[in-house]
């Protein structure tokens, strides 16, 4: 296997194993990537809507990508983005008909979301990036690992943001008045307030936030063990911004510091009284004024 | 003759004034309103101004023992931050809200975007509207034992009468460190006096409020309308304290007129349209994220560079 074949976690490129554990946490598209933020913010404001959510959208990735990497040969170049939204689009409404059927509840809950998951930036970045140029197995494969990260994603976000603003945990209550908890426990449980912001957009940014950086903080102890993660968010908008261990940094900077010193040294020691040369008086070319 | 001869780089003259100077006084000028509020409201007052800076000079602390980070604590600025959320809380609130805002203020407001000097928003009053959309009913709970009407200003808005005299006084319920227009004046009197704050922010702030409140509050030149918007509710405080702190606004000469008639007429639009009777703390964090874009267009030119124009002149 050579270095380029390599894919995330040591696994060979484009292999269904592969493909599955790059969506779900190599390159997860909320917390590494992040893209699809919009539906990530919006619905995140419980841990039931997350699932419903991210399950809708990996059945719609999953089946999109695989059509499209079948029809990659067909699609003229001009014309995919129209193509696409064409195949997801009719997948979209599958799922929007099958939620108002089955879980019409849920399908009230999410509401708009549901629809606008035929512009969901997940589902045209991979059918863009991946599906379009792959085999079938494969882009499967990545439509249901990029969906799962996204789903867990979401899910963790809603449970923390339920939790936090409800004090409810998949709709039980948890914390605060009328909590499940028995006993001395559930009386101190009782006793909590729930921080409504969480609920409100601006809790959406701060879950985020702190889950992002949770994210960072494993890829960092990842790399200070030394495995690679140079696959890490290929692409995403954090892919060029390397952590590093700050002591090493420190350690670098001093040993560049220490070698430029030795260098200033040498080069004095270097420099002779006669190797000094004294710059010759440029000729006053007379009349250069007067022309202008 | 030695004293002479010492070779040292510059700056070689240094003012005395320091960040913990400057913090310092800013806490002394808080105290009259502060002292008031405590007599106003009683030892829950007391209790609660306590505990908010107990909470965030203790945040800050543990933040940066745990991330190994220089302890800046002896600053002040933490204690000017709790001193400050302390006082934009009623006396009612629970012992809890004050450390939960205590806590935000200086790890999310503060601390994760690198300390002081680097806030994007007043943590204080970031604080503030954090518990304020976090706990409404709590926040805005102000009877008290002593007072059971509405705030002056909700009366006002309701269109009740409201007397003056008590709301320039402070026997009025309200916040804890609002209540007392005098108080305040004579905290920012000090700063004035010691150059600290100068009058460019504060000064636009209350006169385009004014000049706002004339134009669209729907009482006219009415004199007591004016004065009781003007005393009551966070504006004075919010007008001295926050909206000058060095931190979160701009630097710029004409930037601080600017930001100062952005809040004033932010917080009429609030006050007078708004639902709730109140705006300032909203007012002056939006005020506080527009800082950097005001600074952008209100730099000086520097001395001996000519603007671009002139330039492409000479050169046709």
């Amino acid at each position: 296997m050579s270095e380029e074949n390599k894919g995330a976690l040591g696994f060979k490129q484009d292999t269904p194993m592969e493909r599955f554990l790059n969506g779900l946490i190599v390159e997860n598209p909320t917390l590494v990537l992040m893209i699809g933020m919009c539906p990530t913010l919006a619905v995140t404001t419980s841990a039931i809507n997350g699932v419903t959510m991210g399950l809708a959208t990996t059945f719609v990735l999953a089946l999109s990508n695989a059509v499209i990497s079948l029809l990659r040969k067909v699609i003229p170049d001009t014309v995919r983005i129209p193509a696409f939204i064409v195949v997801i689009a009719s997948f979209v409404t599958l799922v929007q008909l099958v939620m108002q059927a089955y879980v019409p509840v849920m399908y009230q809950a999410l509401g708009v979301y549901i629809p606008l998951i035929v512009v969901n930036c997940i589902i045209f970045g991979r059918a863009e990036a991946y599906a379009s140029k792959h085999e079938i197995v494969p882009s499967f494969f990545d439509g249901i690992g990029m969906g799962l990260g996204f789903t867990c994603a979401i899910t963790v976000i809603g449970l923390f943001r339920e939790l936090i603003g409800g004090g409810t945990m998949f709709d039980v209550q948890v914390f605060g008045e009328g909590s499940v908890v028995p006993g001395p426990v559930g009386y101190f449980f009782s006793q909590y307030q729930p921080i409504r912001i969480f609920i409100q957009q601006a809790g959406a940014f701060i879950v985020l936030a702190v889950l992002i950086a949770i994210m960072n903080q494993v890829k960092f102890n990842m790399e200070k063990k030394g495995k690679d993660t140079s696959k890490f968010g290929v692409g995403g908008c954090c892919s060029d911004i390397e952590i590093k261990d700050p002591k090493k940094v420190k350690e670098e900077l001093l040993a560049k510091e220490r070698a430029e010193k030795a260098q200033i040294g040498v080069k004095q020691e270097q420099i002779k009284p006669s190797d000094i040369k004294v710059p010759e008086k440029e000729p006053v070319k007379v009349g250069e004024e007067d022309k202008k | 003759m030695s004293d002479m001869m010492k070779v040292s780089s510059n700056p070689h003259v240094r003012s005395g004034v320091t960040t913990s100077n400057i913090m310092m006084w800013v806490v002394i000028a808080l105290l009259p309103a502060a002292g008031f509020g405590i007599y106003n409201f009683g030892i829950d007052a007391l209790i609660i101004l306590l505990l908010s800076v107990f909470s965030t000079v203790a945040t800050e602390f543990c933040y940066e023992k745990i991330l190994d980070k220089k302890i800046t604590i002896g600053d002040f600025s933490a204690v000017v931050t709790g001193l400050l959320l302390g006082m934009n809380l009623p006396c009612t609130a629970p012992w809890w809200l004050p450390i939960i805002g205590g806590i935000f203020a200086i790890l999310v407001v503060k601390m994760l975007f690198g300390g002081l000097g680097q806030n994007f928003m007043n943590p204080a009053l970031g604080a503030r509207c954090f518990l304020l959309i976090s706990f409404p009913a709590l926040m805005t709970n102000f009877v008290t034992d002593t007072y059971t009407s509405a705030t002056p200003l909700a009366a006002l808005k309701a269109g009740e009468e409201v007397s003056v005299i008590d709301m320039i006084i402070g026997k009025i319920p309200g916040t804890i460190g609002e209540t007392s227009m005098i108080a305040i004046v004579i905290g920012a009197c000090i700063l004035i006096m010691l150059g600290i704050i100068d009058l460019k922010i504060p000064g636009t702030y209350i006169v385009s409020f004014v000049i706002f409140i004339i134009l669209f509050g729907g009482h006219g030149l009415n004199g007591a309308y004016i004065s009781a918007q003007l005393a009551g509710g966070g504006l004075m405080l919010g007008a001295f304290f926050m909206a000058t702190d060095y931190v979160t606004s701009p630097i710029t000469t004409k930037g601080k007129y600017i930001y100062g008639v952005f809040l004033g007429v932010l917080t009429g639009i609030f006050r007078v349209f708004g639902v709730s009777a109140e705006g300032v703390s909203y007012a002056i964090i939006i005020g506080n994220l527009i800082v950097p874009l005001i600074e952008k267009y209100t730099i000086p030119r520097a001395f001996g560079i000519r603007p671009v124009e002139k330039k492409e002149e000479k050169k046709a």
